[in-house]
């Protein structure tokens, strides 16, 4: 156990030892990200497997999203997992300024995401692909024998508004999460010895990422060619 | 855990360009027609790139044989969500029991 | 080794550790948490309960004459949603596992003590709104809310008590992750996993179901939602969809659920076993296999629950055999028990009592579980009676014989107060006896034909119908006793020892109650569990040097 006055008065009365609460936390948070992939896995499941149904409606269906947007934005979201990762190796040096500077990059490149995608949604409002009483569908690809069905291609939207909808509430509390570790790292809360909560919402950053790398190309990527 | 053994700047810097290349990649694949290994390859990309960040970013690489094996659990369960799902459905036609819609459509 | 005892009885304990609302209401320390859930968790098992008492009084008579069948299914459906998701999914591991965890594997607290009071706040957010949705005048969905009737078609107050139960969800996982990281990461020195108490095992499976199946019938919930609210038809053929597939996503997390019931009762046996014969349970290492690899096999099967309900014949085969694999491991721990008993010293106290009728109900339920799981039986009796008596015979035969047998079992621990020994036992046996008459009638029921859900029925069935509803007012005696002798014994009850029963286990050899934390020092284990030799397993060294030839 650390002599040190900030890492003594870190460390919780029920645990043991410094080391048992990091332990705890960093398998604690693994463990909330198991409940997480469960979570995404049902809606990839229902995903793919009405895919695997509907092939032409769906493909049909995803031209309608903007390749350009969706590559910027994951960009824009590989960035902000490189930015958090920054602000893990600053906690771990002890740089306080450094860390400051990379946990307000991530939440800079989060909210430049959640822009990015609103301005995707405010597009397919204005197209009427927002399913409600409102929804009309045309098939614009071009070379195909017959146009898709617009209910078929309809459930495709409604995948889509769930699964973004679902990842952008995960990107709202992660950013929310970043802005209270600002504002504790500007007052200076976390040192060399304690700084368990940088890793441990880094992981769930990270996690969020990891579902938007597998989101892009199957919302957007397959059967555009 | 990730303190005992860092993993250098100039990982992070690779592991993160090699994302940005993989990402643009993929965007280039979607375009060119393999047939049926268009889903193969785009998934492909996308687990090479979840490796990447499970990995080294999310220091999985130097973590304890536990945190291995929660990841490995949780992506186990999953498929065999899919798999039995998938058993059920794709079987479920053969049969050709009268009066059953069409599953599969346009 | 002049090691000194664990224990020293003082007049300070966790109950007199802080008086007043606040103390308990904001506590964080596990054992009062505990006691929260027992108390919300009792009163929701009443109200099920009479719910419950209202189906048995209706069936009294095979004319619909109490009830419309309107307001009939509202009271099947709400009975199956307070008792399976409001009792006994969360109950054994909240109130047992929270008390006894820590304290077992020698630890001051939970991992995460303020997420474990946080988990209580939120189940009771989510049984508030399943309350709301029944004071508003309930839903008829059935507790399985199969699509489309819950999605598009029942006009009942659907929406909140499905918000309800993802609410409680979140809780559920609260708990399960909070053990899974404490009993990883907070064991005491010399407590290898070989040395667990069996308890602890189970509810080490317990978790690791509840972390994987809860969030996906929380997604599934939130998809009905978007169904039935935003008309996101993500189950509606009309778009392409297929209502099977919510079948497949809830019985994903149901079928498991039901072994987040089971087990954590299966480690209360284990316990009330060992302690009442002062044996060793036979077979240690394999009731702790068989515990994981229920959690495992328990995903693997959830498809014989959907045989008839348009499922593919090729997947219903692959879950039929599947299905007998379950069967295994649980075999394996109904014969480790039995064999538990030869040549141990048996007390008939009241928590053997529950151990012995364990045992009995769970071979029934359990070897009829088998017959359902058999895909060319299912057919014949799906959705009849016969499946309402297998899944109480479990559910009820295990899981709340469970329940009951810990509580009289660790009650003198909980409170530090004996109950009165005499009154318990009648209780025991009425439980028992009531439970039976209930139940084994409607086996027959089911198996002449008789269909689940319906408020009347043909003649020929009353004579066993009276029987089952004379069975549930003993039942109902029963389940009345205990309330009043365990409050009586709050007040008027003898003293508890330390360790009343003789029994071997770190939560024998520290106060009854407790202290605030548990233990005056951390204990180093020295011996497995269940040491009936030895006498104890935990010592407080009393040099450096010890401590570190353990």
């Amino acid at each position: 156990m650390s002599d040190s006055t900030g890492a003594t008065t870190r460390l919780a009365h029920w645990y043991r030892s410094y080391e048992e609460q990091t332990e705890s936390v960093t398998l604690g948070i693994w463990l909330f990200l198991v409940t997480e992939v469960m979570f995404f896995g049902g809606l990839f499941m229902a995903y793919t497997l009405y895919r695997s149904l509907n092939p032409e409606a769906f493909a049909a269906a995803s031209h309608h999203l903007s390749i350009f947007l969706g590559t910027v934005n994951t960009a824009v979201l590989i960035g902000s997992s490189f930015t958090v990762v920054m602000a893990v190796w600053s906690a771990e040096r002890g740089k306080q300024k450094s860390l400051v500077f990379w946990l307000g990059a991530t939440i800079v490149l989060g909210l430049a995401f959640l822009g990015i995608k609103a301005n995707e949604y405010a597009h397919k409002w204005h197209e009427g692909l927002v399913p409600g009483p409102d929804f009309v569908f045309h098939d614009t690809r071009e070379g195909v024998h017959a146009a898709a069905d617009p209910n078929r291609a309809r459930m495709f939207f409604h995948l889509y508004f769930g699964m973004t909808g679902l990842h952008a509430l995960h990107m709202i509390i992660g950013i929310g999460v970043f802005l209270t570790l600002m504002v504790n790292a500007i007052r200076g809360k976390y040192t060399r010895q304690w700084h368990d909560p940088i890793p441990v919402a880094g992981l769930y950053w990270h996690f969020v990422d990891l579902v938007w790398i597998f989101l892009f190309p199957l919302l957007y990527l397959i059967g555009r060619h | 855990m990730s303190t005992k053994q860092p993993i250098g700047l100039p990982t992070y810097f690779a592991v993160f360009a090699a994302l940005l290349v993989l990402t643009g990649l993929t965007v280039w694949v979607a375009f060119q027609d393999f047939g049926v290994y268009n889903n193969v390859i785009a998934l492909g990309i996308a687990v090479i790139k979840s490796t990447l960040v499970v990995l080294f970013f999310m220091h999985v690489i130097h973590s304890t044989p536990l945190t291995k094996l929660i990841l490995v659990t949780a992506v186990f369960f999953f498929l065999i969500l899919v798999a039995f799902v998938y058993a059920d459905v794709w079987t479920r036609d053969m049969l050709n029991l009268p009066g059953r819609p069409p599953l599969i459509g346009g | 080794m002049s090691s000194a005892a664990l224990h020293t009885q003082s007049d300070t304990n966790y109950l007199n550790d802080g008086f007043g609302i606040r103390s308990w209401l904001l506590t964080t320390d596990h054992k009062r948490i505990a006691i929260l859930y027992l108390i919300t968790n009792t009163l929701f098992f009443f109200m099920g309960s009479v719910m419950a008492a209202l189906i048995r009084i209706e069936l009294l008579t095979p004319e619909g004459d109490l009830v419309q069948p309107d307001m009939y299914n509202r009271l099947f459906t709400m009975h199956g949603v307070i008792m399976v998701f409001l009792f006994l999914i969360p109950t054994i591991p909240a109130v047992f596992g929270n008390f006894l965890i820590p304290i077992m594997i020698g630890a001051k607290d939970l991992a995460f003590p303020r997420l474990n009071l946080g988990s209580w706040y939120v189940f009771n957010v989510g049984a508030a709104l399943i309350f709301y949705s029944i004071f508003k005048g309930g839903l008829d969905t059935g507790w399985t809310f199969y699509v489309p009737f819950s999605s598009t078609y029942s006009a009942t107050n659907v929406m909140t008590a499905a918000v309800g139960i993802f609410i409680a969800g979140f809780a559920s996982i609260m708990t399960g992750l909070n053990f899974l990281v404490t009993i990883h990461r907070m064991r005491a020195p010399g407590m290898t996993w070989f040395r667990m108490p069996l308890f602890v095992w189970a509810h080490y499976a317990t978790s690791i179901i509840i972390l994987l199946g809860t969030p996906v019938v929380a997604v599934t919930i939130l998809m009905v939602g978007a169904e039935r609210v935003l008309h996101l038809g993500i189950f509606d053929p009309a778009y392409g969809g297929d209502p099977i597939l919510f079948q497949h996503l809830f019985w994903f997390y149901s079928h498991p659920a039901v072994y987040i019931m089971v087990l954590p009762a299966m480690g209360i046996q284990s316990e009330l076993v060992a302690g009442m014969c002062r044996n060793r349970v036979f077979g240690y290492r394999a009731v702790c296999y068989a515990s994981v690899a229920i959690a495992v096999l328990g995903f693997l099967v959830w498809g014989h629950h959907m045989y008839t309900t348009g499922q593919s014949p090729y997947a219903g085969t692959i879950f039929s055999f599947l299905t007998m694999l379950v069967a295994v491991p649980s075999a394996v721990k109904t014969f480790n028990w039995t064999a538990t008993l030869y040549r141990g010293s048996i007390s008939w106290e009241t928590p053997m009592i529950y151990a012995a009728a364990f045992i009995g109900l769970f071979i029934i339920g359990g070897t009829t579980g088998v017959m359902l799981g058999t895909l060319g039986i299912d057919v014949h009796v799906h959705d009849t009676y016969f499946v309402v008596a297998h899944f109480h015979y479990v559910m009820v035969g295990v899981t709340m014989m469970g329940f009951m047998g810990g509580l009289h079992y660790w009650w003198p621990k909980i409170t530090g107060r004996m109950y009165d020994a005499f009154w318990s036992k009648i209780s025991a046996l009425l439980i028992f006896v009531g439970f039976n008459l209930t139940f084994f009638p409607q086996f027959l029921l089911g198996y002449m034909g008789m269909p689940r859900r319906y408020h009347a029925y043909p003649e020929q069935w009353q004579t066993l119908n009276v029987l089952s509803t004379a069975g549930a007012s003993v039942l109902g005696i029963g389940f009345v006793l205990p309330a009043i002798y365990f409050l009586w014994s709050l007040k008027k009850g003898k003293k508890a020892e330390a360790n009343p029963w003789g029994a071997v286990g770190l939560e024998w050899e520290i106060s009854s109650p407790p202290i605030s934390h548990n233990f005056e020092e951390t204990p180093v284990v020295i011996n497995e569990a269940y040491d009936y030799q030895a006498g104890h397993v935990g010592v407080i060294p009393s040099t450096e040097k010890e401590a570190d030839l353990v």
